[in-house]
C-alpha cells in the first residue's frame, strides 16, 4: 500500500551515477551535463531513489526499451515516489500495453493527423495574436506565463469542445499531477478527481445535445467488437489529451523562446529565412525535448549489456537520447538548420505521441507569430528564468524585455 | 545517367510520426491514421532523389528504405 500522508522531502544528490534523482534542483536547473556524466559511466544506470529506478542515457538504449513492450509496461508512466496500484484505463493508450493498447490508439489517431491539424491551423494563429496583443506594448512580459502557457491549452481545449475560458483550472490540475504529484499522492488523486467531474459534466450535457467536438467523438467511437467505449474508457483518455496536450507543448514553446533569446543568430536567420522554421523546430524539439516518459520493468531482461531487474520503474529519457554524441554530431549545440534529424523527442514505437503533429504545429505557429511582431527581445537581467520539475521539462517563468536593447 | 530510386516504408515499423510527409510530400502518403505509404509504386521522380535521402534519414522509426535499382 502508498503511504499518502507526508511527502517525503528527498536528500541532495552527491553521486549522480548511482543515487540520480530527477527531482533535485541541479537536475532542474541543468540537466545537460549530469546526462553527459550518467552517459559517460554507463548507458544504463541506477538509482535506489523512488523505489529503484534505472534511466538509459543513450539513444540506443533508449530504443531498445521503447521497442520492448514485452520487458517494459506502460501501465505506469510516472516515475515517484510511491507505486500505488494501477486504475484500469487510466489514461489510454498512453498506459496501454499490447494487446489493447493498438485499437485504443487507433480511435484517437484520425483527429490528430497533419490535414486535421492544417484545419485548425487559422484558431492558432488568431489565439497567439490574441496573446500577443495582451503585452506588446508593456516592453516587458513572462513569455512563459503569459504566451507559451496559454497557447496548447486553449487549442485542446477547442478541440475537445470545453472552454478555452476555464484554462488556469486545467492548468492547476496539470500542475498537480505532472510534478507537485511526484511526492503528494493526495495533490495527485485530488486532481484527477475534478477532472473526471468536469469532464462527467461534459458527458452529460453532450447527451442531450450532441456537438462535434472530440468529447463526442469518443463518446460515439465503437471498440472492435463494435461496442461503445466504457465510460471510463472515454474519460481516461479525455483526461490523456488534456494532460498530455498542455505541458508538454509549453515547454517546448517556451524553451524555443528561450534559445531564441539567448542567441540572437539565430533569430534573426529564422526571421530572414521563415522556411527554415519547421527544420528548426525539430533541431529545438531535439536539443530541448520536454518529455521523458516512465516504464515499469516487469521482466528480468538486459539492455545494452546492462541487466535490469523486475518491479524496478525506468525513466526513459528521450531528451538524454536527443543529447546523444553517439547518434547526432554536435549533440550539445542547437544546429538551427540541421537537416539529419532522427530525434525522439515524441518517443519511439508504439506510444509515439499522438498529438506530434498537432505540438509541432502549435510551435511552428507560435515562433512565426512572435517573430513577426516581435523580432527583438533579449532575457530581462532583473528576473530570473525557472524551470518545471520532473516528468515534463521546460519554463515556468521566462522573463523577456521586448525591443531592441538601448 | 543516376541509378533510378525507390522508397519504401516499412508498415510494421512505421508508427506515424509524419516526417516523411513533411519533407518529401511527392513521396508519400498517409493514411487516416496518419501512417506512411509511399505514393504510387514508390518510384522517385528526377530531381526528388535529395528529399528520398532526406525522408530516409529523419525517420524515427527506421521504416524507410531507399532502394537503387
Ligand atoms: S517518418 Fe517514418 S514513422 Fe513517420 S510516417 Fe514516415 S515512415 Fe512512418
Amino acid at each position: 500500500m502508498s503511504d499518502v500522508s507526508q511527502p517525503a522531502a528527498h536528500p541532495p544528490v552527491t553521486d549522480w551515477v548511482n543515487d540520480f534523482d530527477h527531482t533535485d534542483p541541479q537536475w532542474t536547473d541543468d540537466p545537460f551535463p549530469i546526462w553527459e556524466e550518467l552517459r559517460a559511466a554507463s548507458p544504463v544506470v541506477h538509482t535506489e531513489r523512488f523505489l529503484g529506478c534505472y534511466m538509459p542515457t543513450t539513444y540506443e538504449a533508449v530504443r531498445e526499451i521503447a521497442n520492448d513492450t514485452e520487458h517494459f509496461s506502460s501501465r505506469r508512466i510516472i516515475v515517484r515516489d510511491v507505486r500505488p496500484e494501477v486504475a484500469r484505463n487510466a489514461a489510454p493508450p498512453i498506459t496501454s500495453d499490447p494487446p489493447v493498447h493498438k485499437p485504443a490508439k487507433q480511435l484517437l489517431l484520425p483527429p490528430f493527423t497533419p490535414d486535421a491539424m492544417k484545419k485548425l491551423e487559422p484558431r492558432m494563429r488568431a489565439i497567439c495574436n490574441e496573446l500577443i496583443d495582451g503585452f506588446i506594448t508593456d516592453g516587458k512580459v513572462d513569455a512563459a506565463a503569459r504566451y507559451s502557457k496559454y497557447i496548447p491549452v486553449q487549442a485542446i481545449a477547442h478541440m475537445l469542445g470545453i472552454p478555452e475560458s476555464d484554462s488556469d483550472l486545467f492548468i492547476n490540475w496539470i500542475h498537480m499531477i505532472l510534478e507537485l504529484g511526484i511526492k503528494d499522492e493526495n495533490k495527485l488523486l485530488q486532481a484527477v478527481q475534478e477532472m473526471s467531474d468536469y469532464f462527467r459534466a461534459q458527458i452529460e450535457e453532450r447527451r442531450s445535445k450532441p456537438t462535434d467536438d472530440l468529447i463526442s467523438y469518443l463518446m460515439n467511437a465503437k471498440d472492435k467488437e463494435g461496442q461503445p467505449l466504457e465510460e471510463s474508457h472515454v474519460l481516461g483518455s479525455l483526461r490523456l489529451l488534456l494532460i498530455a496536450g498542455i505541458d508538454t507543448t509549453w515547454s517546448a514553446i517556451g524553451s524555443s523562446l528561450w534559445h531564441l533569446a539567448r542567441t540572437p543568430a539565430d533569430r534573426e536567420r529564422l526571421i530572414a529565412e521563415p522556411g527554415l522554421i519547421p527544420i528548426a523546430v525539430e533541431e529545438l524539439l531535439r536539443a530541448y525535448s520536454p518529455v521523458t516518459m516512465a516504464r515499469e520493468v516487469v521482466k528480468e531482461t538486459t539492455i545494452s549489456g546492462c541487466p535490469v531487474k523486475a518491479g524496478n520503474m525506468v525513466l526513459l529519457s528521450f531528451p538524454a537520447a536527443n543529447r546523444d554524441p553517439k547518434m547526432f554530431p554536435d549533440a550539445d549545440k542547437v544546429v538551427i538548420d540541421r537537416r539529419e534529424n532522427r530525434h525522439a523527442a515524441f518517443g519511439l514505437g508504439i506510444h509515439r505521441c499522438v498529438g506530434s503533429n498537432l505540438a509541432r504545429m502549435e510551435m511552428q505557429v507560435a515562433l512565426e507569430e512572435w517573430l513577426k511582431r516581435i523580432p527583438d527581445f533579449r532575457l530581462d537581467p532583473a528576473g530570473t528564468v525557472t524551470w518545471s520539475q520532473g516528468t515534463v521539462r521546460g519554463p515556468r517563468q521566462l522573463p523577456f524585455l521586448l525591443g531592441k536593447a538601448m | 545517367m543516376a541509378e533510378r530510386l525507390k522508397v519504401h516504408v516499412d508498415p510494421d515499423k512505421c508508427q506515424g510520426h509524419a516526417r516523411c510527409k513533411a519533407l518529401a510530400p511527392e513521396l508519400f502518403e498517409l493514411d487516416e491514421y496518419g501512417n506512411a505509404h509511399e505514393a504510387g509504386d514508390g518510384t522517385v521522380p528526377p530531381g526528388l532523389e535529395g528529399k528520398a535521402w532526406l525522408a530516409k534519414s529523419n525517420c524515427p522509426e527506421i521504416a524507410i528504405d531507399v532502394i537503387e535499382e
